[in-house]
């Protein structure tokens, strides 16, 4: 069962005459209790169609239903029952964890002590029970990452966005993230749309992956699908002395695509790495090459990327957004960084 | 029904953010207490140059003060607009059901609120130093506070959330507070001032707020300058609210 359903769905935006195309017509389908992640490079588009599926950014054209409700006609209906976390997070420097949780579940109208209660819950699953008494300034990263989730779930939404949740954490935060939201999932069926630029984010944490370069959809499936559609399997063999027999054999072998010789080291791509493996060691073996190692590996996201969008996907974090009050005014970025709607914007300017 | 709920949430979360910074209400109100202090006791030697009057020279400078107070105290809100948009605490509050109206009428009247207060501290002082004026006529100039407050903070909110830079802003504030304090008779009454400067000073708003206000701390009450303020205050106010409304409410801020 889809919880989204987006067709043709298209952003534009006008920023000092020009027109930029942030999205170009996206079409997509989400299942109730799927892990599903946008990966794309900054600009490619993923906030902005994030927001338009959260409403906070009106399609220029397109429709959509989330869950259950019209993207365009009952927007309030999709607010009541989506959670979204922004890039940023949203919860107030100043504020204390638990004022934020409790104003959060009585925003969504909630009773006063519902909302209590559900704060109470949620700090608990997000392991934030013990700060709650803590301004929000104090806390660790990961600690803040885990309250702005918490922001989004406190009206247990069957559907939450989650906008790069862990831009700017360090890899132990991270896993913790992943750990969180894998539990979303599995333990209260939550469906999670996220966005990255971590291949490893969205090799580890997704069931499927959808790649967008440039305001489309260019590729999806699952990352295992993905990776074998794109480049089939990489073996390495590494033998005990000269590799020229051992070369040799392999490339009489029809199932080798491609091989390449690096010292006692040879790489070949085969389309499915298992089935090929123990015909390749019996021919070795029948020519009496002696193998130290051999090794099956899957092309990871990165080659998928470059394949399908014929540019690589920078794994560095982008440069963090700056608030604009300490950028001197003549140096201020006209395409603002922080202000997410202008993501389109960076896009064309990279392109 | 769930939007003055809504209401009552902002403002309550806006109250409890002064709760943990009390010192700007402090510095709000040291402004105005300065100038009653420096400023104040040099009025009465000018003031007798303007032989039409009746009443102290405190009469007609405290009125002033308070619609500073309220022009400087609601004009520079907006920035915490613009904050509240980068940390991101706008847009998680935009993405729930709340009304947006609601987002921004708790916000304005916090504002109202706290600026009501400190009138109340300022009128104090005032007394201190040597006001006498009628108790009517100082709960009508509460009045106007809370009108211009509420007009002045809708449209800073409005003017943040729609330029949503602090670099953008304030310039346009700084040259927007400058000219209403200059042409609103704020420091000295327009009565001073050649014709020509009184004429202009008669196309911004806060002109006829200061005057109505300067008639109530004398006791005239059934003035039309009196008329003329409530009927500008009243307008603008619901103007201003419209203005600010209309962006909170915009689908793509």
């Amino acid at each position: 069962m889809a919880i989204i359903k987006a067709e043709g769905l298209a952003r534009t935006f006008r920023t000092r005459g020009r027109t930029v195309e942030a999205v170009r017509g996206v079409d997509l389908e989400v299942g109730a209790g799927e892990i599903v992640g946008f990966l794309g490079t900054n600009g490619a588009g993923k906030t902005t169609t994030l927001r338009m599926l959260a409403t906070l950014l009106r399609p220029t054209s397109g429709r959509a239903t989330v869950a259950g409700a019209d993207l365009r006609r009952d927007p309030a209906g999709v607010r009541r029952r989506i959670g979204y976390v922004g890039q940023g997070g949203g919860a107030h420097p100043d504020a204390l964890v638990g004022e934020e949780l409790l104003l959060q579940g009585e925003l969504y109208r909630m009773t006063r002590a519902a909302a209590r209660e559900r704060a109470a819950s949620v700090a608990g699953r997000l392991g934030l029970a013990d700060l709650l008494d803590r301004q929000v300034q104090t806390l660790s990263g990961g600690q803040r990452r885990r309250l702005d989730i918490g922001l989004g779930l406190v009206h247990s939404p069957p559907l939450v966005f989650l906008d790069e949740p862990s831009t700017g954490l360090d890899p132990h935060s991270r896993r913790e993230l992943w750990h969180h939201t894998r539990r979303l999932r599995d333990e209260w069926g939550t469906t999670v749309f996220l966005t990255t630029h971590y291949l490893e984010e969205a090799d580890a944490l997704c069931d499927r992956v959808l790649v967008m370069d440039r305001g489309r959809i260019v590729i999806e499936g699952t990352p295992e699908e993905l990776k074998r559609k794109v480049a089939g399997d990489v073996i390495s063999v590494e033998v005990a002395d000269d590799p020229a027999p051992a070369e040799a054999v392999l490339r009489a072998r029809p199932e080798v695509l491609a091989l390449a010789v690096d010292d006692r080291t040879l790489r070949l791509t085969v389309a499915r790495g298992e089935q090929a493996l123990s015909g390749l060691v019996q021919a070795l073996g029948g020519a009496g090459v002696r193998l130290e190692s051999i090794q099956v590996r899957r092309p990871s996201l990165d080659e998928v990327f470059l394949a399908a969008t014929g540019h690589p996907l920078h794994a560095d974090p982008p440069v963090p957004p700056a608030p604009a009050a300490a950028v001197p005014a003549g140096l201020a970025d006209p395409a603002d960084p922080a202000d997410p709607a202008d993501e389109g914007a960076l896009g064309v300017r990279r392109a | 029904m769930s939007v003055a709920r809504d209401t009552s949430l902002i403002f309550r979360r806006q109250v409890r953010q002064d709760t943990r910074n009390p010192v700007w209400l402090l510095i709000g109100l040291s402004q105005p207490i300065l100038y009653l202090a420096f400023f104040g006791p040099m009025l009465s030697r000018v003031l007798r140059a303007d032989e039409g009057r009746t009443g102290s020279a405190w009469q007609v400078y405290v009125p002033g003060l308070l619609v500073q107070l309220a022009l400087f105290g609601a004009a520079f809100v907006g920035f915490t607009v613009i904050a509240d948009w980068r940390t991101g605490s706008m847009e998680r509050m935009r993405v729930t059901p709340v009304s947006r109206f609601a987002l921004l009428m708790g916000r304005v009247l916090h504002d109202v609120a706290v600026l009501l207060a400190q009138s109340v501290v300022l009128i104090l002082a005032a007394v201190v130093f040597g006001l006498r004026a009628p108790l009517a006529g100082i709960a009508l100039s509460l009045l106007f506070v809370a009108l211009l407050t509420c007009s002045l903070s809708s449209l800073s909110y409005g003017l943040g959330l729609a330029v949503k830079r602090e670099t953008a802003f304030s310039p346009m504030l700084n040259i927007a507070t400058v000219l209403l304090l200059l042409l609103s008779g704020i420091l000295l009454p327009m009565s001073l001032a050649p014709s020509w400067l009184n004429d202009v000073s008669r196309l911004t708003p806060l002109r006829y707020l200061v005057d109505a206000i300067r008639d109530a701390f004398v006791g005239r009450f059934a003035t039309a300058t009196v008329a003329e303020g409530l009927a500008v205050g009243l307008g603008l106010a619901a103007l201003s609210l419209a203005a600010g409304t209309y962006v909170f409410c915009r689908e793509n801020v």
